[in-house]
């Protein structure tokens, strides 16, 4: 619209239009709405103004209209509510064919791993018209993942990943904002989300990561710490072959079923006693503290990459578990 | 205030309209009472919320670390913890004993049971003294060197779930013994009017309020003896 | 009985007694309300002060006139001062105490000592907030969310936290001081379907204080311990929770919005059928209203999270549930325009007041729905569009709301009217002033600018110099009823029992009332708001 005084963030994203049609949509009711009561009471006001000789009439009320005021409002809200369900249901439901970004969070500045091993800070490229879907956590306080192109947001969590994912459908750079108040420099945790074409983001992606894919880091860690040692890829091992494990239903000792997604990893290595596979015991040691955010987001890509083809991730190398034969290096 | 001896007659109404204790803005003694009595219930509904969010608290953490609240209820001093509710409820009695004196109009047995009510107090709270001299020289306090051994003296593998636990015993029988320490002041301090004849038939009720925020005291520890002591008999397998 | 400018004054309970000490110790709660009027306008001022220097830092891009630090702990000791030093108290306290006993027909609350103990626990608690202040202040934000506040903030978070829990007792024993006197000391015929709608507001009030408050306190006291003993119950590292701080603190902090706005639409009922010479339209529609929100609103407090981690399934429960209590709050903007329907309307500055309540509250409770829409929430959460609905409902609601009941009730509570001219010309400029302030501010946050930003991108500067500039008109607006009211103890007109000719009991005492009220214990024959009954006013009984 108007040039200088713009009224919203440019639409980038799937999730932007919809987002942007509720919006007008309430601007427009709540602008009726407005309207409605304000002439009323102006209208009200001048028509039964104070006049000598004029008394006022004492009207109880109306039930009637009680009930109508009730639940008129009422089935607009709940219009409103359903709508705006769906479209929260969308943004909180990333696609299965996403790809991933680790995002760790720091005060003041955003740290971005791809899965092919590439690192950012405080830039994140992607893909135009790809699901993108971002693994967070945070290593101090809460921070808050926002892109006002893309209307998503999304906390950031010490202790735990949180997910937000989008899909970018205009080239071009973006803000990036922190958006949870998160210290001195909480103004200062800003970046930009850079949207490639396609063509282009290849170009980028064979600029180099120096390292190998995050899953490839995380194999070298598996041994380095000795993972391998009871997890091993056979039957023999006293923790729980890890082969296949992501997204599938785990049975506990205590007798719960959950779901085995990146948080459950996550919490397996650092307090290993939280939940106990049935049939083991609480014998793995934790990791807390002895691992940075980056490493275990690499673990959790590499135990990621141990499900077969199909369940896996688009991108992620898919990496072969090593045989028990293969003898264990430490890297 | 100024004290005041006790009128002799036991009916409320015969003194109404000259009772020393019927303050201005009230029309009645009755209205008093009652204004006085509703006054400590809402109060006393207040102290269910401050509870209540330690409470929210500890179900929640239980739900999810079950084996270390096994682990942490396991340490905790089974015998000290009964005795102290057997304690409590004697208390209650005495209390409920000193109201009905009031009532009846009997200074000494007010008096009385007052102090021995006392007394069960501070012994309620000389053994929890004892059982956190004990959790304390084991290092079972959160923070840096908490420490939590298994029944074969190894650092359990529950250690950072029963810290959880650990923070919700001393938090939440830190503020019931806090709650514990106010009582036997302000139970002190009727006894001591008491003593100097303020209360009978026709005014009794800081008693009966005391005897109220009392009796809640020691609802709150009945809650807390089985979630932080009875959690289980067995140690989870390990 | 007139006094019509007697020279000679009657006693009442400002010429009583004299001395220090006749205040401090005072069990009569008007005495008490205008303790709480001093310190509640002095932190109101020292809040305003603050919000005048984040304004002015925003008017620039860059972090330019305070360091990042100082500009943190500005917007921090802004929301605290303002949420638990003055909106909570301050038409509670002031006008609540003042009048409940007044309009029940009762000498004074059922707890006279514990009403001055609130005053002093509320004093104490502010005392404690200086000492924060001056050293220096917290920088967790108002809402203390963990672990920042419970590990990671150097700043005098216990400090702070501190002065909160003991002012929060304060509320807590005004709350249970109000429902045991709205039941216990009614006079005679003054049953619950009689009452004036400013007590129905004030005990639904009560009753959140007294259940809302304790979880408050017993939050921040763990994040003290926390941050004294390392507890962790809060922290991720020790298998804690920083979600579970945010359940517990906005179990509190959303009812506790509801503390703050329904007294004022108390006032509002008050006012609107005064100056349309009417009963209210819905009597027991506008009682319930206000019964509603107070539950309802303890069903809510998750909407303040939808982005923060909880579960898809429990936002959604949230959010119907916003939609649900936003009902009653409609309600009530509907009644009071039809009280105007074929009514007798004057615009003095209370009707003033009102209309700009009305109006505003309609705004900033229309972007509530906007917020509550779960899908629009997770773009404009944390960002100035949240700033502009709450600003909406606290300032352009409460504010405007305390502001009115001060104008109605200043003539009762002072024994003088307050000079009409300025009074219309303050509400007009709070009014423009306000709205240049925080209108760009739902632009501003939709167009993706966060909250407690120190420094921000250029292309938001426009709007935030609209907003600055908004804000010294409203700080004038603010400046002038201080000044005309003070200056009306000495020299404004004296106002005889009733200038309003208005229906409620506190209109049949003299102004200012005795100590004791009532010379008789009324007794009460008549539905509230029996205007049929009343005359017109004669002539405007104010100066112009």
């Amino acid at each position: 619209m108007f040039e200088n005084l713009p009224l919203w963030p440019a639409r980038a994203s799937t999730t932007a239009g919809s987002v942007d049609a509720l919006y007008v949509f309430l601007v427009t009711i709540s602008s009726i709405m407005c309207l409605a009561i304000f002439t009323m009471i102006v209208v009200f006001a001048l028509r039964f103004r104070r006049r000598a000789g004029h008394r006022a009439e004492q009207i109880e009320g109306s039930n009637a209209l009680e009930l109508t005021w009730t639940f008129i409002p009422f089935g607009i809200f709940l219009f409103i509510f359903v709508w705006a369900a769906y479209i929260y249901f969308q943004e909180r439901t990333p696609p299965k064919d996403s790809t991933e970004v680790y995002t760790v969070a720091k005060q003041w500045m955003w740290k971005f791993q791809h899965i092919e091993g590439h690192r950012e800070i405080n830039e994140l490229h992607v893909p135009v018209g790809r699901n993108v879907r971002m693994i967070m956590t945070s290593q101090d306080v809460i921070h808050s993942f926002y892109v006002p192109a893309f209307r998503i947001k999304q906390d950031v969590l010490p202790g735990k990943y949180t997910i937000a994912w989008f899909h970018a459908t205009k080239p071009g750079t973006y803000h990036l904002f922190c958006a949870e108040y998160c210290g001195t420099m909480h103004s200062g945790m800003i970046g930009e989300v850079v949207v490639m074409e396609p063509a282009q983001y290849q170009q980028w992606l064979s600029g180099g990561a120096a390292t190998g894919s995050l899953a490839n880091t995380g194999q070298g860690l598996f041994a380095s710490l000795g993972c391998s040692t009871c997890h091993r890829f056979d039957t023999q091992g006293r923790g729980p072959n890890l082969t296949g494990l992501f997204s599938k239903q785990v049975l506990l000792e205590d007798g719960r079923t959950v779901s085995a997604d990146e948080n459950y990893i996550r919490e397996s290595i650092l307090s290993p006693a939280a939940k106990v596979v049935s049939g083991f015991k609480p014998i793995m040691p934790t990791f807390q503290g002895i691992i940075s955010e980056e490493q275990l987001n690499a673990l959790v890509a590499y135990v990621k990459s141990l499900n077969a083809p199909a369940a896996g991730a688009a991108g992620t190398p898919n990496l072969k578990p090593p045989t028990s034969q293969t003898p264990v290096t430490n890297q | 205030m100024s004290l005041r001896r006790s009128l002799l007659s036991d009916s409320t109404t015969a003194v109404a309209t000259h009772n020393p204790d019927l303050q201005h803005h009230f029309a009645s003694m009755e209205q008093q009472q009652d204004a006085s009595v509703m006054g400590m219930w809402v109060f006393l509904i207040t102290e269910i919320m401050f509870f209540g969010g330690m409470f929210a608290g500890y179900m929640i953490y239980r739900y999810l670390y079950y084996p270390g609240f096994v682990e942490g209820s396991l340490h905790m001093d089974f015998w000290w913890g009964t005795i102290n509710t057997v304690v409590l409820l004697c208390s209650s009695l005495t209390m409920a004993m000193a109201v009905r004196s009031a009532q009846t109009g009997q200074r000494k047995a007010i008096v009385g049971f007052l102090v021995v009510t006392i007394f069960f107090g501070l012994a309620f709270l000389g053994i929890k003294a004892v059982e956190y001299d004990g959790h304390w020289s084991e290092h079972q306090f959160p923070g840096h060197g908490f420490q939590l051994l298994d029944e074969y003296h190894q650092p359990s593998p529950y250690t950072s779930q029963a810290e959880v636990f650990f923070s919700f015993y001393w938090a939440m029988t830190g503020f019931h013994a806090l709650h514990m320490v106010i009582g036997v002041g302000l139970v002190s301090w009727i006894a001591f009017h008491a003593w100097r004849g303020r209360y009978g038939p026709h005014y009794f009720t800081p008693v009966e309020n005391v005897g109220l925020y009392w009796h809640f005291v020691d609802l709150v520890w009945i809650y807390l003896y089985p979630l932080l002591y009875l959690i289980s008999n067995k140690h989870v397998s390990g | 009985m007139a006094s019509f400018g007697v020279p000679i004054e009657r006693e009442n309970y400002l010429n009583k007694e004299y001395g220090i000490s006749s205040w401090l110790l005072t069990t009569d709660h008007k005495r008490i309300a205008l303790l709480y009027l001093l310190s509640i306008t002095f932190f109101f001022f020292i809040g305003g002060f603050f919000a005048l220097l984040i304004r002015l830092e925003l008017l620039t891009p860059a972090g330019d006139l305070v360091q990042a630090d100082t500009y943190n702990k500005l917007f921090t000791m802004h929301g605290q001062v303002m949420v638990f030093f003055f909106l909570i108290p301050a038409v509670p306290a002031v006008l609540g105490n003042f009048l409940i006993p007044i309009m029940i027909g009762a000498k004074d609350l059922a707890f006279p000592r514990i009403n001055l103990l609130s005053w002093y626990l509320y004093a104490i608690g502010g005392l404690f907030m200086l000492y924060t202040i001056l050293n220096g202040g917290a920088d967790t934000g108002w809402t203390f969310y963990t672990p920042l506040s419970s590990q990671f903030s150097d700043s005098h978070v216990i400090a702070a936290a501190l002065a909160i829990f003991i002012a929060g007792f304060s509320s807590i024993l005004t709350g249970l001081n109000f429902i045991v006197t709205v039941h216990r000391m009614r006079a005679p015929g003054m049953t619950w379907s009689r009452l004036p709608l400013f007590v129905w507001a004030n005990y639904a009030t009560a009753i959140i204080q007294v259940l809302g408050t304790p979880v408050l306190a017993i939050t921040l006291m763990l994040v003290a311990l926390e941050r004294i003993f390392g507890l962790g119950i809060f922290d991720p590292q020790r298998g804690g929770d920083p979600l579970l701080f945010q359940h517990l603190f906005w179990f509190y902090s959303h009812p506790a919005v509801y503390i703050m706005i329904l007294p004022g639409m108390g006032a509002v009922s008050e006012i609107v059928t005064c100056f349309s010479r009417k009963r209210i339209f819905g009597y027991k529609f506008m009682a319930l209203a206000v019964i509603a929100i107070a539950v309802l609103g303890f069903l809510v407090w998750a909407h303040h999270m939808f982005v923060a981690g909880i579960s898809l399934y429990a936002a959604m429960v949230f959010s119907l549930l916003s939609y649900f209590v936003a009902v009653p709050s409609a309600i009530k903007v509907f009644n009071w325009t039809a009280t105007m329907y074929k009514g007798s309307v004057s615009f003095e500055t209370p009707m003033l007041y009102a209309f700009g309540f009305i109006g505003l509250f309609t705004m900033g409770g229309l972007t509530g729905l906007f917020l509550a829409a779960l899908g629009l929430n997770v773009h404009v959460t944390d960002t100035y569009f949240v700033i502009a609905h709450f600003h909406y409902i606290m300032v352009g609601g409460m504010v405007m709301a305390y502001l009115g009941g001060m104008h109605f009730w200043w003539p009762k509570i002072s024994g003088r009217m307050y000079p009409e001219f300025w009074g219309k010309l303050a509400a007009m400029i709070i009014f423009i002033g306000f709205n240049l302030t925080f209108f760009p501010q739902f632009v501003l946050g939709y167009m993706g600018m966060p909250r407690r930003y120190w420094q921000y991108s250029p292309e938001f500067q426009v709007l935030n110099v609209l907003s600055t500039a908004g804000a010294t008109i409203l700080a004038v607006g603010y400046v002038l009823p201080m000044v005309y009211f003070l200056w009306s103890m000495r020299y404004g007109k004296i106002a005889d029992s009733n200038p309003w000719n208005a229906a409620g009991l506190e209109w049949t005492t003299s102004s200012p009332p005795t100590t004791f009220n009532f010379d008789e214990t009324p007794l009460v024959t008549h539905e509230a708001y029996n205007y049929d009954e009343l005359d017109e006013p004669k002539e405007v009984p104010v100066e112009r």
